[in-house]
């Protein structure tokens, strides 16, 4: 039951993208095309749990034990990037298809703020403090990220077709219809504490 | 381009938020009170200063096709450096940024400037570009924080003010800010 509601939490709640402001560029970028947009949440999400299976291990046995926390920042960073290379060369030999569409995006997960977020959020927050609970945690964020760019695609879609005013067209208008669809999972605020009893 | 040419590009004309569409992570989050907004922004240009210089220094040394991880690997540092003295000497900013200071590893606009131009140019060049992209950083987070602090909780760093309009503060408010801004 507490980990549906860590889902939950992530996915409505506190989604990564709309709530946390984290992982916006490839929001904003790859957002386009539903299967890119997909593919692009699919991949992240993968990349999260790898990241978090790899990181938290290696925080809780390695640098707390030997006290040398400041080292966090770059060894996180250097897992992600490692692990993103990896799924590159993984994708590029099973999955070519889906490795020509994503195309640049693919090495930019490693600057994606939402992967180095969740790895960094499971260690600073107090109430993970299991293995299984990181897990679940990365899970919801991922698919919370997934949901979020479907969700925008949609809009984006949508708005292809609408007729905004000449200094509104482009980036303008994206962020706008960003904002809106924030601002409908602004209602859920006080879902997870309401349905699950805190 | 000048030396003051290459500094003031950085300010209006490619402004790294609002015209490269770079870090729009930070942008968005710590903008909610302008001393936070202000603080994050001077952290981001001293690792953006440093990681530029440093970078242009060794371009010649770092193999092309390790060159990203290097890079992240030396802006890392910095970060980290930054991280260190800011939670020894200014506490509180340290623990109003949050995770965002760690963030700013994977702040486009570093790793985009070292890509685009520190690989590529002179130590003093860099250094020149890093600071005005750093400026223009500043002047964009400044912008938003100054709209939101003032519109949505009605005081100015920090200070109440009487007569402000009270809107209701939404966090997704400051995507609308930010679209005014570009258009």
């Amino acid at each position: 039951m507490k980990f549906l509601m860590i889902i939950m939490t992530s996915v409505l709640v506190n989604n990564y993208v709309l709530s946390r402001f984290l992982g916006i560029c490839p929001f904003l970028g790859v957002s386009k095309k539903l299967n890119q947009a997909t593919g692009m949440g699919v991949a992240v999400t993968f990349v999260m749990l790898l990241a978090t299976s790899v990181t938290w291990p290696i925080q809780k046995f390695l640098l707390d034990r030997f006290g040398l926390g400041y080292l966090q920042t770059i060894v996180f960073i250097l897992v992600i990037a490692a692990l993103v290379q990896f799924v590159e060369i993984v994708l590029k030999k099973y999955i070519p298809a889906l490795h020509a569409s994503l195309g640049i995006y693919l090495p930019l997960i490693t600057t994606n703020c939402a992967v180095l977020g969740v790895t960094i959020n499971n260690i600073r927050d107090e109430t993970i403090n299991t293995f299984g609970k990181a897990m679940v945690n990365s899970l919801g964020c991922g698919i919370g990220f997934l949901f979020a760019m479907v969700l925008f695609s949609g809009v984006r879609s949508r708005l292809e077709d609408a007729d905004p005013p000449k200094a509104f067209r482009g980036l303008p208008i994206t962020l706008i219809a960003a904002a809106i669809t924030s601002l409908s999972l602004f209602g859920f605020s006080g879902v997870a504490t309401g349905l699950f009893g805190g | 381009m000048t030396k003051i040419q290459n500094f003031l590009k950085g300010l209006i004309k490619e402004n790294p938020v609002l015209v490269l569409i770079l870090g729009t992570c930070p942008t968005l989050a710590t903008t909610t009170q302008i001393l936070n907004a202000l603080g994050m922004g001077v952290a981001a240009t001293v690792v953006l200063l440093c990681s530029n210089m440093a970078i242009s220094a060794l371009r010649n040394v770092i193999p092309d096709k390790v060159r990203i991880p290097c890079y992240i690997v030396l802006i890392a540092g910095f970060v980290t450096a930054v991280e260190l003295l800011l939670h020894a000497f200014v506490p509180s900013l340290y623990d109003s940024l949050g995770i965002y200071l760690a963030l700013i590893v994977v702040n486009c606009i570093i790793l985009g400037r070292a890509e685009m131009y520190a690989s590529k140019n002179g130590v003093i060049d860099s250094a020149i570009d890093g600071l005005g992209m750093g400026c223009g950083f500043i002047l964009a987070l400044f912008a938003m924080s100054f709209i939101r602090e003032v519109f949505g909780a009605g005081s100015f760093c920090g200070v109440e003010q009487e007569k402000g309009l009270r809107l209701r503060r939404l966090s997704v408010g400051c995507h609308l800010r930010e679209t005014l801004l570009h258009g």
